[in-house]
């Protein structure tokens, strides 16, 4: 397949222009910050990009936290149909 | 105005055992039903309330109440647009299951006492049941007998909860109650066993991936939702409530980033949403049970979209790995736009029905100065889009090119979903009908600017993070495991280690007992004693000896008894 048949979206260059965009959709967001008086609970959501940083921070941790809840809670798929039961839980489902 | 005669709910029940007849009448049932139970739900009078006598009891079969009416509506919603989804592809056991399992979810919202509450509570999990077994495949039947277990035992604390509370207080009222004594946290238990509450969460992500991909999509709407329904009722305000939700919220979360299976995905994130709800319920204010409510009704209609567009893909490849899909945009590219207005959706995104109707949640969180639960729940939003919001879609339609190349779904199938995702968007910018049904009167007000900036930054940045951990979220062949291991592991590990073990004790008995009696022969034969052998010879001197005993004997029982 060459990389004219290839769609808009899988062409490495269109790629790059779409983390362009989405780096500057996420630079507005925090610019539009300033704007706008956050209603302050706990005396931090009207700090600079409070809601910013708290989601990219928090969602790396929990990304991090399964990671390493994976090491002890991760099985073969199979792990269940190995047992007398010869239980059968992710194949492919066949449908009429 | 008319009087009901007929639970709306027993109208659908009833109906889906005509289904059978044949196709006509069960395709025609299927839009007419859901239809004329919308109309006897809105057509009574407001907080309409029908009596039974029953063995001294005043049953209440039918009580219109405002959260009754907005559980009943959606559920009707919900069972007519999954007929329609469903209604070429599926077979007749799955559409009549679906149906019962739809009319008693509403028999619940619509009881007044806590007797048909039961029955209902119980034939729903009759007919969800049957709805996994229509998929007819043998890990499906496998699934669905853990799933009736853990709803049997669910149903069998409430049974025990309802009969002890109707001893102490005398009353059967669904209402409000208060936990008092073991009678009303058996109650309690009853009805978080079915949201999904720790430590049986597993019995979602187990079961309802096993259904036909019209089966699921039946499936995530009525089970979790009616125990919302019913905590509303019956336990708002209960602070223990609060920390069980939280803790759903992140168990949908983190096992969800673990998972492979697209529909398993997809059934995690319910847990994670019912967490939302069941922290407003324990939040307990007016705006947080609004909140509850209003999501719950939201998010029937954004994750049924969800699993539609997940089923629709597995309609058309027969493929529920992460690993094996991707690039299905090409091809498929109105289910995979449909889809992605479910994701955003369920992520709260500014202009569809999450953002106007989970953030009450978590405004009521701060207006409580509740510092842990707000900054948990604004965590967990973010948590959304990661888990849900981007996962599902980027793995099946966008990730790499899987070299599937499927037909577009079928058109009953994307009516359907173009319906729910009319809704979605429908809802997100004009709420207000939706704010009008709800229990107390609404005084939120979701679209301010600093509220927007807020979500889009919280929202876009979760997105950065998960195009920057991508290498981390590399989908596995795996599976996680789950308090399930429990009972599909340890408990047959048991069962075989006990009947080793018993069979070794056996053995070993049989072999003393073996051993006892050669050496008693062998001993006995060198002994005089082995003269009087019965059997070998026929001496006098035997029958003589052996007379003797018997006489012996009967003189010691005479004289003992």
């Amino acid at each position: 397949m060459s990389a004219q048949d290839k769609r808009w979206l899988l062409r490495k260059e269109n790629i790059r222009t779409l983390w362009i965009i989405f780096i500057a959709i996420l630079l507005a967001t925090v610019v539009a910050g300033f704007f706008v008086h956050q209603h302050e609970s706990f005396g931090i959501e009207d700090s600079f990009g409070f809601y910013a940083w708290y989601g990219f921070i928090t969602c790396v941790g929990m990304v991090i936290f399964a990671k390493l809840l994976g090491i002890f809670l991760k099985r073969p798929e199979d792990y269940y149909a190995n047992g007398s039961n010869g239980d059968s839980n992710t194949g492919e489902t066949h449908h009429d | 105005m008319t009087e009901l005669l007929l639970p709306p709910g027993l109208l659908l029940v009833l109906g889906a055992l005509l289904m059978p007849l044949g196709v006509k009448i069960r395709n025609a049932l299927i839009f007419s039903l859901p239809v004329l139970c919308l109309l006897m739900i809105w057509s009574a009078p407001a907080d309409h309330v029908v009596t039974l006598p029953f063995l001294g009891f005043e049953l209440e079969p039918i009580k219109i109440t405002t959260t009754g009416q907005l559980f009943a509506t959606v559920f009707s919603i919900m069972a007519l647009v999954g007929g329609i989804f469903a209604y070429k592809q599926a077979n007749t056991l799955e559409l009549s299951a679906a149906f019962v399992y739809a009319g008693s979810a509403i028999g619940v919202t619509l009881s007044g006492d806590l007797i048909t509450l039961f029955i209902f509570w119980e034939v729903m999990a009759i007919g969800s049941t049957l709805v996994i077994w229509a998929a007819r495949h043998e890990g499906a039947y496998r699934a669905s007998i853990r799933y009736l277990l853990i709803h049997l035992f669910g149903g069998l604390l409430l049974m025990a909860g309802i009969a002890g509370h109707v001893v102490e207080t005398g009353s059967i009222r669904f209402e409000a109650l208060s936990l008092e004594s073991i009678s009303q946290y058996l109650i309690l238990a009853g009805f978080l066993i079915n949201a999904g509450a720790p430590p049986l969460s597993a019995w979602i992500a187990d079961a309802y991936p096993e259904a036909s991909p019209s089966g699921t999509v039946f499936l995530s709407a009525f089970t979790t939702k009616t125990a919302v329904f019913t905590l509303l009722v019956a336990f708002p305000g209960t602070w223990v409530l609060i920390p069980i939700g939280i803790y759903m919220i992140f168990y949908g979360i983190i096992y969800a980033l673990l998972e492979n299976d697209m529909r398993r995905i997809l059934a995690y994130s319910i847990v994670n949403q019912v967490g939302f709800m069941v922290t407003g319920i324990g939040l307990g204010t007016e705006m947080a049970l609004n909140g509850a409510a209003a999501h719950a009704f939201a998010h029937i209609i954004y994750k049924a979209l969800l699993l539609m567009s997940a089923g629709a893909v597995l309609y058309r490849t027969g493929k529920r790995r992460c690993t094996d899909l991707g690039g299905l945009f090409q091809t498929m590219p109105w289910t995979a736009l449909l889809g992605i207005i479910g994701a955003l959706a369920i992520s709260s995104f500014p202009f569809t029905s999450g953002f106007v109707t989970k953030s009450m949640i978590a405004q009521s969180a701060a207006d409580q100065h509740l510092a842990i639960v707000w900054f948990a729940l604004a965590a967990a939003s973010a948590g959304v889009f990661l888990h849900a919001g981007i996962k599902f879609p980027w793995f099946v339609f966008f990730q790499k090119d899987s070299g599937m190349r499927p037909p577009e779904a079928p058109p009953n199938m994307l009516l359907a979903m173009t319906v729910f995702a009319v809704l979605c968007i429908g809802l997100g910018i004009y709420p207000e009908p939706l704010y009008a049904i709800l229990p107390f009167e609404v005084t939120y007000q979701a679209y301010t600017a600093a509220h927007l900036v807020a979500y889009f930054q919280l929202l876009l940045f979760a997105g950065l993070a998960f195009f920057v951990m991508l290498p981390m979220m590399k989908r596995t062949l795996t599976i996680s495991l789950d308090f399930d291991w429990f009972y599909r592991q340890l408990f047959p590990l048991i069962d075989k280690v006990s009947v080793q073990i018993t069979q070794g004790i056996n053995a070993i008995g049989t072999n003393i007992v073996q051993i006892g009696w050669r050496a008693f022969q062998s001993t006995l034969q060198t002994s005089r004693l082995s003269k009087y052998h019965l059997a070998e010879s026929w001496p006098t001197g035997s029958m003589v000896l052996w007379i003797g005993v018997m006489l012996g004997a009967y003189l010691v029982m005479n004289a003992w008894f």
